[in-house]
């Protein structure tokens, strides 16, 4: 089939048909920030921070639920959407309990250099400071609701990747949290593997191994990708 | 009519405090009280996170002194893990300590005491700080400046970074000592020592000039708790506790941590945030006891470093073997920064520091434990309690500082009844009340307000209650 071609920033960018707007928009060496995607798993449009303008549509689109189309012309860095982008990272921290000072993923942690990269300084909402519980009852991982973003990036690898879907989601809402089973603690999980994977595809220090202290938990979600292409070239 | 006068902020401490002071008809002292007016709340956050974490939250209580936080949150964490730490750990931990006391130390004599001691209690308020320290004295500024800038490399070396290092961990340390990190601190320990032995030099001078200060900055009899090694040498990390009375006698020895709260009580004041610990077998408040400085160097039997025991000898010959004034905790901070200087030259001796077996690995084997470490301003106690899989469910946290509570509000009082008659009272007056609390160097929070910018207060209240005056700066 013929290559698409499409405008990006003012740039002419051909892409392959069937691909996704932010595979092009990486090819063409443009940033766009994102957090609920991470190569190798589905992408679910969950965080919003991929949001692109498109000339002739009126509403934003997630890059990465959006497939390219021939002559579109794309604006990803426009001040409109730096603005949201600040206002989104902004929430996430407000929802939960994010002390980067004294968290296992400080330095490490895709929402901290998100909250960086779209030049937040201060959190310009109200902190709702929920009282989220910690479950270390894994043998070897912990997962500390303070630090979830509900990127379900977890939920994903867990099911896709290897497979027992041992995450989900409850709740909805504010109320929205991550599940082990049907809401057990982990350590009880019957389904659970222990591969690590959803330690793996957690972009922030929400779940992490048991035992790690202050910065120590090492990021390394570009691994589930590492594994999906693996697979596929039965390497 | 009487008078309440109150002192708020206090300046040159780290945190935030209070102190008034009521006046009778005659205008003379009735009753002083210094309030701690801050609340931090750590006991009750920390609740529910996994205790390997406690280290690197609980360092975040104080800017000035995170490693002694540090070290007794790793060692309750090493005794819920119920381990042995690998030997190089421990020596590494111990290293430093060493390094925290010296900065720590550096900062109280230098930054915030010196200007009152160099300048004098009564000199222009406007000058009176750091920056008029060195404007008077450049090289006695700079050598403490430096003093505490070499403590703050130990730290650094060690654990990353100056302030808040999350280096000590339940189990052992996270990094150890590189060859390049030995050379740098054995190279510059000779000129340090020399900073340290000048500075005491210079304090000994000053003995003539202050006496009236030295005889009504708490001196009075109390309790003096602190840590010991074997044979009662000074100790910092790893030792066991010993209290003794104003006599010398020893009234408690070899307190393994874990039993502390057979021997200490806490007692809730309603007009202070701080606690009031006290010796139980003493009661309420007659078991006031002393931490820190002064209260190490009166338990303790040796320095266990020559130059230090010379100047320790000295102090003791000259206010007796159980030093009671609170002014003397300037001159046993520079004789710990001398030992802790003399110790550390004895220990960057030792191959272990350079070793990788750093830390224990092990899960949760015990529900409670306590850490204990000498901060510089005294014995620090984290307890810790856990669930079987090793969330906290119970902190207590006994701060030196709390610990001085009952003296330094005594002090308080004492320097008000000396200096304020019928009412009378100037600048030089209240800096005297401020210094007084100043000797302790009490850590209220994590704040440092080294350059002692913060304002001060002092309020002065009748017989009724009424307020009468108020002077702030």
């Amino acid at each position: 089939m013929a290559a698409k071609t499409l405008t990006i920033d003012g740039h002419l960018v051909s892409a392959r048909p069937g691909e996704t707007l932010l595979a092009a928009i990486r090819e063409a060496g443009i940033t766009v920030p994102t957090l609920c995607h991470l190569d190798g798993l589905s992408d679910v449009g969950a965080c919003r921070l991929c949001l692109v303008e498109i000339e002739g549509q009126r509403r934003l689109q997630p890059a990465c639920m959006t497939m390219v189309s021939e002559g579109m012309v794309v604006h990803t860095n426009t001040p409109r959407l730096q603005s949201y982008r600040r206002q989104i990272i902004e929430l996430l921290f407000a929802e939960r309990n994010h002390v980067c000072a004294v968290c296992v993923a400080s330095g490490h942690c895709e929402l901290q250099r998100l909250a960086g990269m779209v030049g937040m300084d201060h959190v310009r909402y109200e902190y709702l400071s929920p009282n989220c519980p910690v479950d270390i009852s894994h043998p070897r991982f912990g997962i500390d609701h303070n630090r979830c973003v509900l990127c379900t990036r977890c939920v994903r690898a867990c099911d896709e990747i290897e497979g027992v879907h041992t995450w989900d989601v409850a709740g909805r809402g504010v109320n929205a949290h991550v599940i082990t089973d049907l809401n057990q603690p982990w350590g009880a999980s019957t389904t659970c593997t222990s591969c690590g994977k959803c330690q793996l595809a957690c972009p922030t220090g929400a779940i992490f191994p048991r035992g790690v202290t202050v910065g120590e938990r090492p990021h390394a979600s570009e691994r589930i990708a590492l594994i999906v292409e693996a697979r596929k070239q039965r390497w | 009519m009487g008078q309440r006068i109150v002192i708020d902020p206090v300046t040159r401490i780290e945190g935030h405090a209070k102190i008034s002071i009521h006046l009778d008809e005659a205008g003379d002292v009735a009753e002083t009280r210094f309030h701690v007016t801050e609340f931090r709340g750590f006991e009750r956050f920390c609740i529910g996170r996994p205790f390997w974490e406690m280290p690197g939250i609980t360092a975040r209580i104080c800017g000035i002194c995170p490693v002694s936080h540090l070290l007794a949150s790793a060692r309750a964490g090493d005794g819920l893990l119920a381990v042995q730490i690998p030997p190089a750990a421990e020596k590494l931990r111990r290293l430093m300590n060493l390094g925290q006391i010296i900065q720590s130390h550096a900062l109280s004599f230098f930054h915030l005491s010196g200007p009152d001691l160099m300048l004098g209690f009564d000199s222009d308020p406007a000058q009176r700080n750091v920056f008029g320290l060195i404007a008077a004295d450049p090289n006695l500024a700079r050598n403490g400046i430096r003093l505490r800038q070499f403590g703050q490399e130990v730290i650094e070396l060690l654990g990353g970074r100056k302030i808040h290092p999350a280096w000590a961990v339940p189990g052992g340390v996270r990094n150890g000592l590189s060859q390049s990190g030995r050379d740098q601190i054995r190279a510059k320990l000779p000129e340090m020592l020399t900073i340290a032995l000048d500075a005491i030099g210079r304090l000994k001078q000053l003995t003539e000039r202050y006496q009236r200060e030295i005889a009504t900055f708490g001196v009075f009899p109390s309790l003096y708790l602190g840590m010991v090694g074997p044979g009662g040498r000074w100790m910092h990390y790893g030792g066991k506790l010993r209290v003794i009375d104003h006599t010398g006698k020893i009234l408690i020895d070899e307190l393994d941590p874990i039993d502390y709260r057979d021997v200490i009580g806490e007692a809730v004041e309603p007009w202070s945030y701080l606690k009031f610990p006290y010796i139980r077998a003493l009661g309420y408040p007659g078991g006031m006891y002393r931490v820190g400085p002064l209260a190490r160097i009166n338990v303790c039997t040796t320095m266990g470093a020559t130059r230090a025991d010379t100047e320790l000898r000295e102090l003791r010959e000259q206010a007796g073997p159980v030093i009671e004034g609170s002014f003397y905790y300037h001159h046993a901070r520079l004789i710990e920064i001398i030992a802790a200087l003399e110790r550390m030259e004895m220990l960057i001796e030792d191959d272990d520091l350079l070793s990788n077996e750093l830390r224990a690995d092990a899960g949760v084997n015990r529900r409670e434990a306590v850490g204990v470490s000498e901060a510089p301003r005294g014995t620090l106690f984290h307890h810790y309690k856990v669930d079987d899989k090793g969330l906290i469910t119970d902190v207590n946290l006994i701060i030196a500082t709390g610990q001085n509570n009952l003296a330094i509000n005594r002090t308080v009082g004492q320097i008000a009844q000396s200096y304020i008659r019928n009412g009378q009272f100037d600048q030089g007056i209240l800096n005297r009340i401020e210094a007084g609390v100043r000797a302790y160097d009490p850590c209220l929070s994590c704040s440092t307000h080294a350059v002692g910018q913060m304002a001060m207060e002092v309020e002065l209240y009748d017989a009724q209650g009424e307020l009468l005056d108020r002077v702030s700066r």
